[in-house]
Order: structure tokens, then sequence, then C-alpha cells
């Protein structure tokens, strides 16, 4: 019904575009046309088109709760709880479409009842005050076209709060996911102290269930220290960068100054090629391949290597980071102006001095902003880490051993079964957002280092 | 007396000739204008004399161009040597993106000239002042090139190629991203260099060959033309085409 509603529209939209057009190119012969031929088109399409699709998007959106209102008006006297009407409501539902299987008591089928009549009438009256609308907004467009009036103007406004609504919409998504982490993580910060979070030392939710009842507040206390994934963190994406930035960088710089047409041309895109590879395949070949060759060397020198080990995701991920800062600065570099080569050339310094000199300080900003991306990608890795860095969080600067990230701790702790409610559950928003304020941080810091070299080069 | 001999210089782009047979004498201490209309190969026959074209990949020198009699087109020369000898200051002034003092220390530090810092000190100083840039910037030497005026930047271009000594500078169109009064700046201390050194100018301004240059080369599609002083290029040339280019009627 809804799918045949809103073809139906922008069909009509389209249709009365060509309409428009059509109209544009009589009132030609008469008199001098005010716009293009195609404003009309556009004119009258928006017309058709954008006040009954607001209408239909505000009914689907208000419609189901005013529908749930109704409904419940019949159970105000029993007293109920909002999560047993909750229940009722969805009975009710279930009956009127025919999937419900538990037992149906009197009460409930006439509410099924009431409910489909409801939601009968609710579809004939948003097809009749859609249809309406339709006719009476096309009406006023059409008389406007008709009067010759200025047709530019409007088509220009109407655009802009296209636009302006694409943006409101991502705006508020995002305000809206910031706000969803940071009320789940005040739920969380309820049952845990705040200070135990930031600066606990041990990790491990898992000794925080309890079967029907309330976990013991000491255990609480001791359970959810981030201490340990925020350091695993950045030990691995430490020694991810330290793999990264010298080969990403440095092959950047061959590619841009040194690599002849021929070499770039192919080099290039195979290096890009491995940005394209899924990050789990990184991760088993973390696991299966770098994790036991590890491990191996490690103990032929008589170490004791764990085989989930930090240094073997924190590799692995490097190499997966390397086309970031390769593709990226070579980018960079080769956007630096000629003129400035040319210029360090006729001073006769050779190619490594023109490099070292003068190119790398004028592409210093984008390069650090290639790393500062680069670190945001592996801050947030979460599937190498998972897969080959292991999943308990210790406390550790070893990198023969096993440690865990924030990510990774996600993962943990939402997959399998969980109960909303549960502290363990909520932690993950509260790792989340602590997350998120990490690289906010991180970027905003970038951002200022940058623009200060960006000031000081130009 | 002759500081640069070049005989039979072609110059080709990939299967593009550029330079046909070019022959030319440049004489010591003096300023030799080189003129023509666009794509002439005025800039291609410059670029020649520091080796820049090594930077053009498709580019091929022939034939043979002699400085001191040191051959520059043969693979054997040390082209950083060469560069040290033979500065060049570019069309759009192309400072560094370093400080004043930097951009006029480049050269000397990459050449291990100045011993100490006193002597860096002095070359930078005794540079910029022969660019006549010492006044403006000499409360500023901390500050970034990049944020002069673009009369001044092509003046710190001047000190950083001045900055090693060179025997030659070469200038290719210097004063044409330049207001007028820059443009007259430049010409005078044009003037005042020749004293020490050998200059070549490209030029799209016949005023400016006529007012700076001794001698003067006209180049038209590849070929030079005719060579002699300035004097007589403007006033009786030889040649039909150069009298037409002189007076306006192409170009």
């Amino acid at each position: 019904m809804n799918l045949i509603l809103v073809t139906f529209i922008i069909l009509l939209a389209f249709t009365s575009y060509y309409f428009g057009r059509k109209k544009a190119l009589v009132i030609q012969s008469s008199q001098r046309l005010t716009a293009l031929p195609k404003f009309y088109g556009y004119y009258l399409a928006a017309w058709c088109a954008a006040p009954a699709l607001i209408i239909f998007v505000l009914w689907s959106v208000f419609e189901p709760s005013i529908v749930k209102t109704f409904i419940l008006q019949d159970y105000t006297d029993q007293n109920l709880t909002k999560n047993e009407l909750q229940l009722i409501y969805t009975k009710v539902k279930a009956l009127a479409v025919g999937t419900y299987t538990g037992n149906i008591t009197n009460f409930l089928d006439e509410s099924a009842n009431k409910y489909i009549q409801l939601k009968g009438i609710a579809n004939s009256a948003k097809v009749a005050i859609i249809l309406a609308i339709l006719i009476f907004s096309l009406s006023f467009a059409y008389r406007s076209v008709q009067k010759n009036d200025r047709m530019r103007e409007p088509v220009e406004i109407f655009l802009k709060w296209v636009l302006f609504v694409a943006s409101l919409g991502a705006v508020l998504v995002t305000i809206g996911i910031i706000f969803s982490l940071l009320f789940e993580a005040i739920r969380f910060f309820q049952a845990v102290k705040i200070f135990d979070f930031i600066f606990g030392t041990h990790w491990y939710p898992a000794k925080t269930f309890v079967r029907d009842g309330q976990p013991d507040p000491e255990l609480m206390k001791d359970a959810f220290g981030a201490v340990p994934l925020f350091a695993g963190t950045f030990f691995i994406a430490f020694i991810a960068m330290c793999v990264a930035i010298p080969i990403g960088l440095l092959s950047g710089i061959y590619l841009s100054e040194y690599a002849g047409r021929g070499v770039r041309k192919y080099a290039k895109p195979i290096i890009e090629i491995l940005a394209g590879i899924p990050t789990v395949v990184y991760g088993f070949f973390a696991a299966l391949t770098v994790g036991p060759f590890v491990k191996e060397i490690g103990n032929a020198m008589g170490l004791e290597v764990s085989s989930e080990s930090a240094l073997a995701a924190g590799a692995v991920m490097g190499v997966m980071i390397i086309p970031f800062i390769s593709s990226l600065s070579d980018d960079v570099i080769t956007a630096v102006p000629q003129n400035l080569r040319d210029g360090s050339y006729a001073m006769g310094a050779t190619k490594s001095e023109t490099v070292k000199k003068v190119i790398f300080p004028a592409a210093l900003p984008g390069i650090v902003g290639s790393i500062l991306l680069a670190v945001s990608r592996a801050v947030g890795e979460t599937m190498i880490v998972v897969m080959a860095s292991g999943l308990a969080a210790n406390l550790t600067m070893n990198p023969l051993e096993s440690t865990s990230t924030i990510t990774a701790q996600i993962v943990v702790i939402l997959i399998g079964d969980q109960q909303f409610g549960d502290p363990k559950t909520q932690s993950a928003f509260a790792l989340g957002i602590s997350l998120f304020i990490v690289t906010l941080f991180l970027n905003v810091i970038a951002l200022s280092v940058v623009k200060r070299y960006r000031e000081k080069y130009e | 007396m002759s500081k640069i001999k070049a005989e039979n210089v072609n110059v080709y782009y990939g299967s593009k000739q550029a330079l046909f047979d070019v022959s030319i004498d440049i004489a010591e201490k003096e300023v030799t204008a080189l003129i023509g209309p666009s794509g002439c190969g005025k800039s291609t026959f410059l670029r020649c004399l520091n080796r820049m074209n090594d930077v053009i990949e498709i580019c091929r020198v022939e034939g043979s161009i002699k400085m001191d009699n040191l051959e520059l087109n043969s693979r054997k020369l040390d082209v950083v040597r060469l560069r040290e000898n033979v500065g060049m200051v570019f069309q759009k002034p192309n400072p560094f993106p370093k400080t004043i003092y930097e951009n006029v220390a480049y050269g000397p530090t990459i050449h291990g000239i100045a011993q100490s810092k006193e002597e860096m000190d002095q070359i930078v100083e005794t540079s910029l002042k022969k660019a006549a840039l010492w006044n403006e910037v000499k409360d500023r030497l901390d500050e970034i090139g990049t944020g002069l005026s673009g009369g001044q930047q092509q003046r710190l271009c001047i000190a950083r190629a001045i900055s090693v000594s060179p025997e030659v500078i070469l200038m290719d169109e210097p004063c044409s991203a330049l207001d007028p009064i820059a443009t007259a700046q430049i010409e005078e201390l044009i003037d005042d260099l020749k004293k020490e050194v050998t200059i070549v100018i490209v030029t799209h301004s016949m005023s400016q060959a006529a007012r700076v240059s001794q001698k003067t080369g006209f180049f038209h599609l590849g070929k030079l033309i005719e060579f002699g002083p300035t004097d007589k290029i403007f006033k009786n040339p030889d040649n039909q085409q150069t009298q037409d280019y002189i007076t306006g009627r192409f170009g």
C-alpha cells in the first residue's frame, strides 16, 4: 500500500515535470519566459512531490503511536506497568497479523479487531489526505505556472532546503549516536564508579555475572578497570605504526620522487590492493601464519612467546595500514610545486637533499595528516586483534604476550547472550564513548598541528 | 672574452625537436639577453647551460656546450659542481617554505661552503646586500620567505643564487610575475651584478632586453636567427625577421 502510494507520487512528479516544461513552451509563444522551460518543470514536480511526501513521512512516523494509544486506552483501568502494556500491545499486533500462538482471551480478540479497524481507517485516511494534498498543491503550482510567475527563485530555494535537510539528517544521526552512547554509558557509571573504570587495572567483566539478582558491588569495583584495554589499544597501535610509518613513508617518497613512470604505474595500484584486503583475512593471516612464526622464532631464541601475541597483531595491522600512509603521502609529495624542486636542483642539491630539505618539509602537513588518519584506523581496528592477539585483557608492555584492545573487548561483550540492563553489556557503551573521546581528542590535536604547519609554510 | 661557447646544440623532447643547431658565444661579465616569441626555445637553451633539462625525463640534448673549456653536455660532468657555478633564477619566484635566512643559507649548506655559524651569517648578509634586500629583511631573517612580496621573493631567490658565488647566473623571465617597480629594482640589480658575474637572461620584454643587456640573441621556432650587440639588434638588425619582431610586427 505504502509502496504503491510513494511510487504514485514519484511518477506523478515526473509527469508534472514534463507537463510543466511543455506548458512553458506554450507560454513562450505569447510572452517572454521568466526562466528556462525546465525550471517550470522542476517547479511543478517539486510542488507535486514535496508536500505529499512530507505528509506521508510524518503520518508514517506518528500513526503507530496514535494507534497504540487508542488500543491501550481500554487497559488503563487495570493498573499495569509500562512493560506489561508493551507486552499486551505486541500480543494484539501479533494476533491481528495472525502470528500469535498463545491463549486468545476475549479481551485480546476484541483489541485485535479494534486494531485492524483502526489500521484500516488510518490507511484510507492517509490515502485520502495525500490525494487531496496532491490535488491542492498541484493546482496551486499550476496556477503560478499559468500566470508565468518567476520560476527560478522558488526552485533554487527548494533545492537549498533539500540540501539543508540532507545535512541536517547527517548531523542528527551523529548527535543521536553520541547521545545513545552517552545515556547507556551514564547508566553504566551508575553501577560502576567512573574512577574505578578509568583507573582500574583489572578488566574481567565475566565475573560480575550473577544469575537472578544484583552482582556484588565489591566484585563490580574490580571487574571494569579500563586501563589494560587502553594500554593494549595504544600498545598495538604503536607497534602497527612502527611498521607502517617507515615503510609507508619511504615507499611514498620512492613512488613520488624516484620511481619512473613505468614503475609507478604498476607499483602504486599493487600497494593499494593491500588496503582492499578485508580485515578478517588479515586477521587469520595474523593468527595462523604470523603468530606461530613469531612464537617459533621466539622459542628458538629461548624466549617465552604466547601464540597470540601483541607483536603479531600489531605487525599485521601495520601492513594493513601501509597503503594509507604510502598512497596519501605520495599524493601529498607529488602535489608539492615543481618550481620548488627546480629551485633546489638549480642550487646544485642532489635528489636526496632536495627531498629531505625542501619537499618533505613542504609536504609535512599532509604527511602528518595521513599518519593521524592511520593512527585512528589502528586504534579502531578490531578483527585482527580479536583473532591474533587474544581476548584476555592483560596489562603488559611485553609485545610477546597476548593483550587486548577496547574494540576487541566490545566484541567479546556483545557476542552471545546478553542482558540489556546488565552492567557487563552497558560497559560496551562506556568503552565505545571513551574510544570516541580519545579519537576525537587525537583528531583535534592533529588538526591544530597541521594548521600551525600550514600557516608556517604557506 | 668568451665564457660559454655553444656549438650546434640540438634539443629534442621525445620525437619533437625544440632547438636546431644553436651556436652562441656568451661573453664573460656581460648580460646576454635571449628574446623571441613564446615557444621559440630560448628557455630550453637556457636550461641546457646548467643541465636543468636533466630533470625532464624525455629531454635529449645534442651538441657541444663548453664553459671555460669544460664540456657541459657530457655524461661525466659533475652536475652538482656545475650548478654551484651556474645559478638560476626562475620565472615565478620560488623561495623554499623556510625562513629567509635558511633560504639564503641553503646553497652554502649543501656545498659545505661555510665553516662556522659566523661565516654563514656573513654569507647570508653579503648575499642579501648584493640582492638589495638586506635593509628590508635584516630584522626578520627568521620569518618565512614565502611571506614576502613578489618582488622581494624574487630578490630573495637572486640572493639564494648568488650565495654560492657562481660565475654565471641564468635568469628565466625573472620579472614576468612582478610589477613595474619591482622590475626596475631587479634590473638595477642585474646591472650591479654583471661586474662580477656573467648573466644570461631570457625575457619577453624587448625594452628590458634593450635596457639591461650588452648582447642579444633572437630565437624563432627553435633557431637562433640573429645574435649580436644589443644596440645593433635593436637599431639595425641584419635579419628581416628580427626587424619584424623588434618593431612588433609579430610575436
